[in-house]
């Protein structure tokens, strides 16, 4: 029996249409958006000006603040403008332009194709690096990952999960990469292990990437305490809490973080980009990208720079198809559907999903039946039906006291309701508006 | 920027249940009872199902279309399976207009009243039933002789069920192969015992019901009456005999799994079957009427949102 969390959970159509496929390096674009804040936290601050001339690897501006990351510049040319630009949020936020011209990279940064196994350095020292290269959590969540390399005084890790469960469907940009750079990767979780001092490791890979538990498996013999986990097909197990438990049978209590049931946990692009930081000394300048979608020509994974536009990665893959409904930046549970093909590529965005406007068009909502499947596929044990109606009342207390805050906004319910209610939605406005009150009454 | 992007919140695919493919796979998991008792009844299960169903889904229409002036629903199978169930839970010689009335009764009371399809407190096809069997309690209580595919619709010849033969102390019931086929008296869908557990198999399978309510209920009763039957084999039917007649397996697998008026947790489901299992039991053995089922269904799903709101999901993490 393979291992999977044990509350809810759903199984949507895989699709994963661009599996198989090589990362195929991306043409540079003209221009590049790099935005400010790509990650959960302060925004960087710049340290360039209009008219700086960049190499690709320039700090273009430092972490504004513990919780924050370094940003770089992905390309040679020269700083356009600072200015506001349209993020995968659908807000304007600041951001460096560069006219792209050439591409010269920084002499400090290692790019050969030669692979290092080895590595000399400190715990603290490779979290400099970390640090340093402005490395974030690649799955979506985009946390500051020197942080979690950091634990809160009074805890102690014990093991480093690294999440590459990718439950997304349609996405297959870690599936690519662990197809590829399968030697870095893990060498990027030695020194992640290193890092945060622990000598465990679990590698956690759903069951329909065979292909990839066999590679890893094989590869894992030459490393020390590092263990490749088979997890049964579910979405979402690619949460945080749920890998977790899936893993190590832990639970984390409402509001803790991992380290309060000693994990850690890293996504394997995290992972790969650790190696490239430590052993290569190369900053976090571009990632695996999937661009897929059942109207999409050819369904590719490429290698973008942080900063490309999302037009340029679709042009690549064939073109926006004539019956677009929907580009969603991410894959379809949890991705964010964009305003425009203009929005870069951040260090975030796993994947560009397109959907056509039969798949975009959402379907009347009815009336609850109360069938309880919402409460049966919930991830966190919670009763989404009942939190929709507490936000359409708008009583917060009692949606606190009902956990609200505790959704993790997976999609689970509102994909599984017969009804096509849109509880998520409503959740998620509770949630924010909850959250406001609980800020509110701490200060 | 001009483009003709949709732009809408996550989750952006959905999994493809409807309200319809429920219902319709409820109705379709009666089939089998339905065959059974057209088999034993005849013509008079026919009828009376044809005109609980057409008056149901007509009730329905003319309530949302001139009453509460919405769109109707018609097609969504809410009130053809609320037909369907009214009718199984009727005799087949009821008189049609009586029927009318139950119909207008489990739509028009227990159904719109409470602001239609997902609001109603109680099941509506027992509603009109029990409707029925306070207001005609002779006629509702007349339960036609099974035949062969007999083609008379009022005038057959008519016996007691198995419960009401042991509600006046007899002993000499039908076969337990007749029971379980369905050779016997009763109202004409809860009588084939395989028929009914076919259906509940096939929902089981296609994931429409769990099985915490069906399984509880049933095994409620069993205990219960087969803790009485060992203290006293004389005055007690033995669990076996209470498992197959009556409405238990009908109500159990049914009526008593209708989404709306059952509650949304497992552990609240097993906790409203069990509540109903002894109801059920408790009329029966020392009731007045010879049945139960319905009034325990029905007083279960007043404690419903009682249930719902002391019994939560399990918590991740804990509390």
């Amino acid at each position: 029996m393979l291992r999977t969390f044990r509350i809810g959970g759903i199984h949507p159509p895989e699709n994963k249409l661009s599996a198989g496929k090589k990362i195929t390096p991306l043409t540079l674009p003209k221009q590049v958006i790099i935005p400010l804040n790509q990650h959960i936290g302060a925004p960087a601050v710049p340290v360039v000006k209009k008219g700086d001339l960049v190499k690709t690897g320039t700090l273009l501006a430092k972490a504004g603040g513990f919780v924050s990351a370094n940003i770089h510049s992905s390309v040679s040319g020269k700083v356009n403008k600072i200015d506001n630009a349209l993020d995968a949020s659908s807000f304007k936020r600041p951001a460096v332009y560069i006219d792209v011209e050439g591409d010269e990279w920084e002499d400090a940064i290692d790019r050969s194709e030669d692979y290092i196994k080895d590595c000399a350095l400190s715990d603290k020292e490779i979290i400099a690096r970390i640090s340093e290269a402005g490395i974030v959590g690649l799955g979506g969540a985009t946390f500051p990952i020197q942080v979690k390399l950091t634990p809160p005084p009074g805890n102690k890790a014990e093991i480093l999960i690294i999440n590459a469960v990718e439950c997304e469907p349609y996405l297959t940009s870690d599936h690519s990469l662990m197809m590829e750079k399968g030697g870095q990767i893990l060498t990027g979780v030695v020194l992640l292990m290193k890092a945060i001092c622990v000598s465990r490791a679990v590698i956690g890979i759903e069951n329909n990437k065979k292909d990839a538990i066999s590679h890893f498996r094989q590869l894992a013999k030459q490393y020390q305490g590092i263990e490749i986990m088979p997890l049964k097909v579910q979405y979402p197990q690619g949460g945080e809490k749920q890998l977790i438990d899936a893993v190590i049978r832990r639970q984390v209590k409402s509001g803790a973080l991992p380290i309060s049931v000693g994990a850690v946990v890293q996504n394997v692009g995290t992972a790969y980009a650790v190696y490239e930081a430590v052993q290569k000394n190369k900053p976090l300048i571009e990632r695996v990208v999937t661009v897929t979608g059942k109207a999409v020509s050819s369904p590719s994974n490429f290698l973008a720079r942080i900063g490309t536009p999302i037009s340029h990665l679709i042009e690549a893959a064939g073109g926006l198809p004539e019956n677009t409904g929907k580009i969603i930046g991410g894959g379809p549970m949890m991705g964010k559907a964009l305003i425009s093909e203009e929005v870069p590529v951040t260090k975030g965005s796993s994947g560009v999903l397109i959907l056509t406007k039969a798949e975009s068009v959402r379907k009347p909502m009815y009336p609850c039946i109360r069938c309880g499947k919402c409460v049966n596929v919930c991830p966190m044990g919670l009763n989404p039906t009942f939190l929709m109606s507490l936000t359409e009342l708008g009583d917060w207390p009692v949606a606190e006291n009902n956990n609200i805050v505790d959704c993790i906004e997976c999609g689970s319910c509102s994909y599984t309701c017969p009804s096509n209610r849109t509880l998520l939605d409503f959740i998620r406005l509770g949630k924010g508006k909850v959250i406001g009150i609980q800020r509110a009454r701490k200060s | 920027m001009e483009n003709n992007l949709i732009v809408s919140p996550s989750p952006h695919i959905h999994g493809g249940d409807s309200i319809s493919k429920n219902m319709y796979g409820v109705i379709i998991a009666l089939i089998p009872a339905f065959l059974v008792s057209l088999y034993y009844f005849g013509i008079g299960a026919l009828v009376v199902t044809a005109v609980s169903v057409i008056a149901c889904v007509g009730f329905e229409y003319l309530i949302q279309k001139f009453l509460f002036r919405q769109e109707p629903t018609l097609w969504d199978g809410s009130a053809i399976l609320t037909g369907l169930l009214l009718a199984f839970n009727l005799p087949s010689n009821l008189p049609i207009w009586i029927i009318l009335i139950g119909a207008l009764a489990a739509i028009g009371i227990g159904k719109m009243s409470f602001g239609g399809l997902g609001n109603n407190i109680f099941n509506p096809a027992l509603v009109g039933r029990v409707f029925l069997l306070i207001s005609f309690p002779t006629q509702m209580t007349t339960w036609p002789v099974p035949g062969n595919f007999p083609l008379t619709y009022t005038d057959a010849e008519t016996g007691a069920t198995v419960l009401s033969l042991i509600k006046g102390g007899s002993h000499e019931f039908p076969t337990y192969t007749d029971m379980l086929l369905g050779n016997m008296g009763g109202s004409f869908g809860e009588v084939g015992a395989i028929a009914l557990i076919l259906g509940l198999i096939y929902m089981l399978v296609r994931r429409i019901i769990s099985w915490h309510i069906p399984v509880s209920v049933i095994g409620t009763v069993v205990v219960f009456t087969g803790i009485m039957y060992a203290v006293d084999p004389y005055s007690y039917a033995n669990p076996l005999v209470h498992l197959l007649s009556g409405g238990l397996l009908l109500g159990a697998i049914f009526m008593a799994t209708d989404y709306v008026t059952s509650p949304l947790t497992k552990k609240g489901m097993l906790l409203y079957g069990v509540g109903i299992g002894l109801l059920t039991s408790v009329i029966r053995l020392f009731g007045s009427y010879p049945e139960g089922m319905s009034f325990a269904i029905l007083i279960m799903n007043a404690f419903t949102p009682l249930i719902n709101s002391y019994i939560k999901p399990k918590h991740f993490g804990g509390k």
